[in-house]
């Protein structure tokens, strides 16, 4: 049987290569959003192996509400993108900075 | 299992609120552009009748329903009563700006709707399961309240840049969350606070995950440092936006913290604290700091915000029933005045104008000289000048922190309070000493100068009789 922690190490793992992905990402917003959705299935992994090894249902179910989530913001930043992607003619994470002070 | 009806009623507030957003959003399909105030009425009457119906169930004692889900006690129904008139204002002043932008849409109305049901369902959380989905609907709602105005550049890529890191802050809180779980086995936070009170209070895990969480509540707060998003988002967001996320889900994030942190984590309270007191310090600092060198009004406040934050989490801090009451009043007076301080850019803004340059304010005492008194009013109530409604706010916070023998927060604070007067000042005397450049009348609506004037004069009479609000808040923690 595989112990906890390989999980756990395994979450963090992905959770710090998100993290990375959405601070040292200069190019492309669509990187963002993918970086975003594994940061929230790091989460899930999380959950499940707990849920799992603690024997209690409570953790899975905590799993669909967040792919569930997951789903309609993923909706709603892609609706953003297409919105910004009109309006400037570029997706490039360097070129949002017309706000600043 | 079998759920019984009666634990239904506690919730009528928020099946009332989602029904009747439901029903407004069918409504307006069949409504052309010039009947869109009956949208508008419809959402003030439901906000109203939903105001009823939470005085009318307001518990005496906390009554926990759905399997630990949803609590229901006379915290979340004075915070709801709040965040409900704060909305209704919110809408009052909107209207000109929004129709003047042809963006005056069922959208915006549905969407603050649902936003405020969002809040209601954070309020009453009683499992981290709750706490999250109230988050989820009231954040989502908001990223599309910012990218409401679709031609404007400024306004998408702050809805592009709010969304990125309220994405990242529900992934760390949520990280934190499930810390949380696997420590404890359990999601409800009765259930997490007698796993903490009994078990060891020095497990790693249980301590990384209150960390975590620590970090995402402070970036949905916008405390230092994780404040960068909250400047770009006020500053680009249509001023009916900003109005919004400016006030009501403030409110909203006290009671998150409050459910997450006290009735969750109370045992875990010296080592909250210590991260609560960097929070502070930092959001005092450089809220205040950064905010003199700014010009334009939006993202001033903006700065301001962050700097209120900081004594908000002063008020937590101290741990016992004077602080969270403290920190309860500070956030409801911050409520109030934040409407004002937008609200007066909202109602100088006019169509392909917007008052949010400090200069547009430039003489405004010789244009309107009772609304430049009611920002006048505004201003001092943020830098804390008595009589005004701050004045009390900063005192009841200071008072807590030196009550448990944290003098130096205490002058750590008042010290940056004073730098902060700085730049509020500087406002009242571009108002009053400048010679206006703009000359043009202000075109309002009636009821929303009405409206900004009883909020001025709301927030002298709660400075000069402040007794009733805070006896409330002290209640509501005895």
């Amino acid at each position: 049987m595989i112990p906890l922690s390989h999980f756990l190490i395994l979450a963090a793992i992905l959770f710090c290569i998100s993290v990375a992905g959405i601070f040292l990402n200069r190019k492309n917003v669509i990187i963002l959003l993918m970086a975003i959705e594994l940061m929230l299935l790091s989460v899930n992994i999380n959950f499940v192996a707990f849920s799992h090894y603690l024997g209690d249902t409570a953790g899975q179910v905590f799993v669909f509400f967040i792919l569930t989530v997951a789903a309609a913001e993923a909706a709603i930043g892609l609706a953003i993108l297409v919105v910004l992607f009109r309006n400037r003619r570029t997706i490039n994470v360097e070129n949002m900075d017309s706000l600043k002070g | 299992m079998s759920v019984d009806v009666k634990e239904f009623i506690p919730l009528m507030p928020e099946i009332f609120l989602l029904s009747m957003a439901c029903i407004i959003l069918i409504v307006d399909l069949y409504l052309s552009d010039a009947n869109r105030s009956i949208t508008y009425g419809l959402s003030v009457i439901s906000l109203a009748i939903t105001g009823l119906i939470t005085f009318q169930l307001m518990p005496t004692s906390p009554e926990v329903v759905l399997a630990g889900t949803f609590v229901s006690d006379q915290m979340s129904a004075v915070l709801k009563m709040f965040v409900y008139l704060v909305t209704a204002i919110v809408m009052v002043y909107s209207g000109k700006y929004l129709k003047d932008r042809s963006i005056y849409k069922g959208e915006f109305f549905v969407l603050v709707l649902f936003g405020v049901l969002g809040m209601m369902v954070m309020i009453s959380a009683h499992s981290m399961l709750t706490i999250y989905l109230g988050l989820e609907l009231l954040s989502l709602c908001l990223y599309a309240l910012v990218a409401m105005h679709r031609d404007s550049m400024n306004a998408t890529e702050a809805a592009m840049k709010y969304f990125i890191l309220g994405a990242l802050a529900s992934g760390l809180l949520l990280y934190g969350m499930s810390m949380l779980y696997g420590a404890s086995g359990t999601l409800d936070l009765g259930e997490l606070a007698k796993f903490i009170a009994a078990g060891d209070q020095t497990d790693l895990v249980l301590l990384m995950g209150a960390v975590f969480v620590v970090v995402g509540l402070a970036f949905k707060l916008g405390a230092v440092p994780f404040h960068m998003w909250v400047p770009d988002v006020y500053h680009g967001s249509p001023t009916a936006t900003t109005l919004f996320i400016g006030t009501a889900p403030k409110l909203a994030g006290f009671a998150m913290i409050m459910r997450l942190l006290v009735e969750g984590m109370g045992d875990l309270h010296a080592h909250w604290q210590e991260y609560l007191i960097i929070l502070a310090v930092l959001s005092m600092v450089i809220g205040n700091v950064i905010a003199i060198a700014q010009t334009n009004l939006k993202r001033m406040l903006a700065y301001s915000t962050i700097a209120h934050m900081g004594f908000v989490l002063l008020g937590i801090l101290a741990g016992n029933e004077q602080g969270y009451s403290a920190a309860m009043f500070y956030t409801i007076a911050y409520a109030i005045m934040g409407l004002g301080g937008f609200g007066m850019i909202l109602l100088l803004s006019r169509k392909g104008f917007e008052a949010e340059d400090l200069n547009d304010f430039k003489g405004l005492n010789d244009r309107s000289p009772w609304f430049a008194f009611m920002m006048l009013i505004f201003l001092f109530s943020m830098a804390g000048v008595p009589p005004t409604l701050g004045f009390y706010a900063k005192l009841a916070v200071l008072q807590a922190v030196v009550n448990i023998e944290m003098v130096w927060l205490a002058i750590v604070a008042v010290i940056f309070s004073i730098v902060g007067a700085f730049y509020y000042l500087r406002a009242v005397k571009i108002m009053y000493f400048d010679k206006a450049e703009d000359h043009s009348p202000i075109t309002s609506s009636a009821d929303m100068r009405a409206t900004l004037s009883a909020n001025g004069l709301l927030v002298v009479a709660l400075g000069i009789y402040p007794s009733g609000l805070i006896a409330l808040c002290v209640q509501v923690f005895s």
